[in-house]
């Protein structure tokens, strides 16, 4: 019982210590974190609905295919219909800023992971931390240092979600076929250049796995990041269950997973390089031409 | 292939000098190596010391244009051999010169720009990029080295044409069959024009006639511009038909370099013999190995007159006579009873006239087996000229007969 005391005492004392020397550093963190997510949610919260919708559902037709858009835009219209657009564009932009944040600072950590074995060892550990500790103790700091508000629901939101981010680069960095970085070598290349030419471009489909997998997290935060005053969809959600309005609440349930379906589909396509009707049409046509690259097999 | 003789006369330069290298894997390898210098098996160090010795106390020279063939049985090294060569592996000890610089002191930027000038590789699954085109994967060394795209471009296309990919350019690697990837790596390595080519095992996936082809290619390629290639294989009848030149490698260490047919008339020691149970000989065996002079009497045309010449035949005791000009060309074949007898005739010509009728010289490079027929059904020995016309000797059936006896 006494070492858990002193445990607890020991970060009491960090994090006044943080706040006592640290608070320029603070501001500028969240000066940062704020022009960010303010920035992209003052730009999606503009955009009206109906153009929103129709954003959202040609992304669908494009990425995914016809059916998909077909659920899309009956699914967004419901989402309009409950009167929740305008929450679930705020949970959007607070997914998408944390979502950036994390592709920010995890790429380049899983690339320093796949080319040092000590930073790898170094990170994983914090890693392991970032996903296990439960989101409510770093919430109480995170609302210390930065107040109530989006600032802080974005930091949170942040430290859940970005460890696949970091995971997946690493591991799509370290799984490159080694003979390509063995003819990137041998035709000379410098190390930076072994980045940008061979690894990053073959690690693709696994950085974006990350990025969905990032996405993903981040919409399951949202209404964790709610109770510091992030606002969005999870503050439905949040009244709902406080004030035991359960129609209130499942509206609100229903619109995250609206998001997180067509976000999930959406960023899927992604690291496949396209499918659905655009690339159907495409096929045909390359079909079509008489470049007769149908000869090569 | 040709300039396996300069190479005997040590007129052709030394390309790579290798003197005493070790490669150790693993986490000891200090301990590892001063096992493998006081001349301990492989399977005791690794034994010992948890460490695997992969080349083991190798020296050779590489001449200039040659075709350099390293064989082994798998795990015996030869990758980790050819890799010593461009440091995509490091070598423990000992030290490697290319174009008289040893490459193992060189500094990172130095040894990036030797890659980039000096060197390219020949990968066995391709290595090609499959996030970019053809032409783009072709023009990749020279993008790295930092040529401007028009220029890059122009090259990669040449490249491209030399290897019959032109139409390919735009397409993706995945597009291609097999041997058409291939063709792609060859020209990734040769658009960068560099002096020495490492190909590992860069047929091996191929199938058996895409592969011949394949070598062809290679071998025709080389004719054109002669550059060094280092060419791992594990198949000796790849090796026999490419190599200037093959090293045969066990367990780490190289136990036999020599020509294809000095590892097959004189091999070092069973396993290097265990290569070759299933050789066919007339297919290592090229015309210019068995052809010899001593069995004709040779004159040249122009200085001899056919009186002489009939003088020197039947001094020396042969039938026939060989004709070559000042330069040593050949010219024909002559039979001492004809040429008597034209002489009886007073032709104007007497050695033309006592030619042999359609009696055509074989070619120094052609294999045994293609000639097999030709010598058999021939009453008179069979002349053996090189590419440039001259005689270096000829072939009779019982000349022919003893060799593939010697060697079965
Ligand atoms: N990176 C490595 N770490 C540890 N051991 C290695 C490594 N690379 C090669 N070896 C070992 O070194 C020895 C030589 O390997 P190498 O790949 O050069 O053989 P090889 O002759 O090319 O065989 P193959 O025909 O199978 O390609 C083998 O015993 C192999 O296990
Ligand atoms: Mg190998």
């Amino acid at each position: 019982m006494k070492l858990d005391f002193s445990i607890g005492q020991g970060a009491d004392i960090v994090v006044n210590y943080i706040l006592d020397n640290f608070t320029p550093a603070l501001d500028a963190i969240a000066a940062t974190i704020g022009f960010v997510a303010n920035g992209v949610q003052d730009l999606l919260v503009a955009i009206p609905s109906l153009a929103g919708i129709v954003i959202l559902t040609l992304l669908s037709l494009w990425r995914v295919g016809w059916k998909f858009a077909v659920f899309a835009l009956l699914a967004l219209a419901l989402v309009e219909h409950m009167g929740l657009w305008r929450a679930m564009m705020q949970t959007l932009a607070l997914v998408l800023s944390a979502t950036l944040i994390a592709v920010v600072l995890g790429i380049p950590l899983g690339i320093a992971m796949a080319r040092s074995q000590r930073v790898a060892g170094l990170v994983r550990p914090v890693l392991d931390l970032m996903q296990t500790m439960p989101a409510f103790v770093y919430l109480i700091p995170a609302a210390m240092f930065f107040g109530l508000g989006v600032v802080p629901g974005t930091i949170a939101t942040v430290i859940f979600a970005m460890p696949p981010m970091v995971r997946l680069t690493n591991l799509g960095i370290r799984q490159v076929h080694p003979e390509y970085v063995e003819a990137g070598l041998a035709f000379g290349c410098t190390p930076w250049q072994l980045l940008f030419k061979v690894q990053l471009p073959n690690a693709m489909a696994s950085i974006m796995a990350g990025v969905n997998q990032t996405i993903m997290l981040s919409l399951s935060m949202v209404v964790i990041a709610s109770m510091i005053g992030a606002g969005g969809l999870g503050n439905h959600v949040l009244t709902g269950i406080q004030r035991l309005d359960v129609g209130a609440g499942f509206e609100g349930g229903l619109a995250v997973v609206v998001l997180a379906v067509i976000l999930d589909r959406i960023t899927q396509s992604l690291g496949k390089g396209g499918s659905g009707l655009f690339r159907r049409l495409s096929l045909r046509s390359a079909a079509a031409s008489p470049a007769g690259k149908s000869a090569g097999g | 292939m040709s300039d396996l003789q300069t190479g005997h006369d040590g007129s052709s330069s030394v390309k790579v000098r290798a003197r005493n290298i070790y490669k150790v894997f693993g986490d000891e390898p200090e301990r590892a190596l001063k096992m493998a210098v006081a001349g301990e098996a492989k399977s005791d160090i690794l034994a010992a010391t948890g460490c695997t010795i992969g080349v083991d106390n190798a020296s050779f020279e590489i001449l200039s244009g040659e075709i350099f063939v390293i064989m082994g049985l798998s795990g015996s090294g030869k990758s980790t051999l050819l890799r010593l060569l461009n440091r995509l592996i490091e070598p423990t000890s000992g030290s490697i010169e290319i174009g008289g610089q040893d490459i193992t002191r060189m500094s990172r930027r130095d040894l990036i720009t030797l890659r980039r000038r000096e060197m390219s590789m020949v990968f066995q699954s391709f290595a090609l990029l499959p996030n970019r085109s053809v032409l783009d994967n072709v023009a990749f060394g020279l993008e790295v080295s930092g040529m401007a795209e028009g220029q890059r471009k122009d090259k990669a296309m040449a490249a491209l044409e030399a290897v019959g990919l032109t139409p390919y350019a735009h397409s993706r690697p995945d597009e291609l069959s097999g041997g058409m990837k291939q063709r792609v790596g060859l020209a990734r390595a040769l658009a960068t024009e560099p002096g020495i080519l490492l190909m590992d095992e860069a047929f091996s996936a191929l199938d058996p006639l895409i592969r011949t082809e394949m070598q062809d290619e290679l071998i025709r390629l080389q004719a054109e511009s002669s550059r060094t290639v280092v060419f791992v294989s594990h198949d000796l009848d790849e090796a026999m038909r490419i190599g200037d030149r093959i090293c045969i490698m066990q367990h780490g260490r190289i136990v036999q370099i020599g020509t294809p047919d000095e590892i097959v008339s004189k091999p070092a020691n069973d396993y290097v013999r265990s290569f070759f149970r299933n050789v066919d000989v007339s297919q290592v065996f090229k015309a210019r190995d068995i052809a010899r002079k001593s069995r004709l009497t040779i004159i040249e045309r122009h200085g001899v007159s056919a009186a002489s010449a009939l003088r020197q035949m039947e001094r020396s005791g042969h039938d026939f006579a060989v004709l070559v000009g000042r330069d040593g060309r050949y010219h024909g074949m002559i039979s001492q009873d004809l040429l008597v007898e034209k002489l009886r005739g007073q032709a104007a010509d007497p050695y033309r006239e006592a030619f042999l009728p359609e009696h055509h010289p074989i070619p120094a490079a052609e294999p045994l087996s293609n000639i097999l027929g030709r010598v058999a059904e021939s009453r008179w020995p069979l002349p053996v000229v090189e590419e440039d016309g001259r005689y270096i000797g000829s072939i009779s059936k019982s000349s022919l007969l003893e060799t593939l006896d010697r060697a079965g």
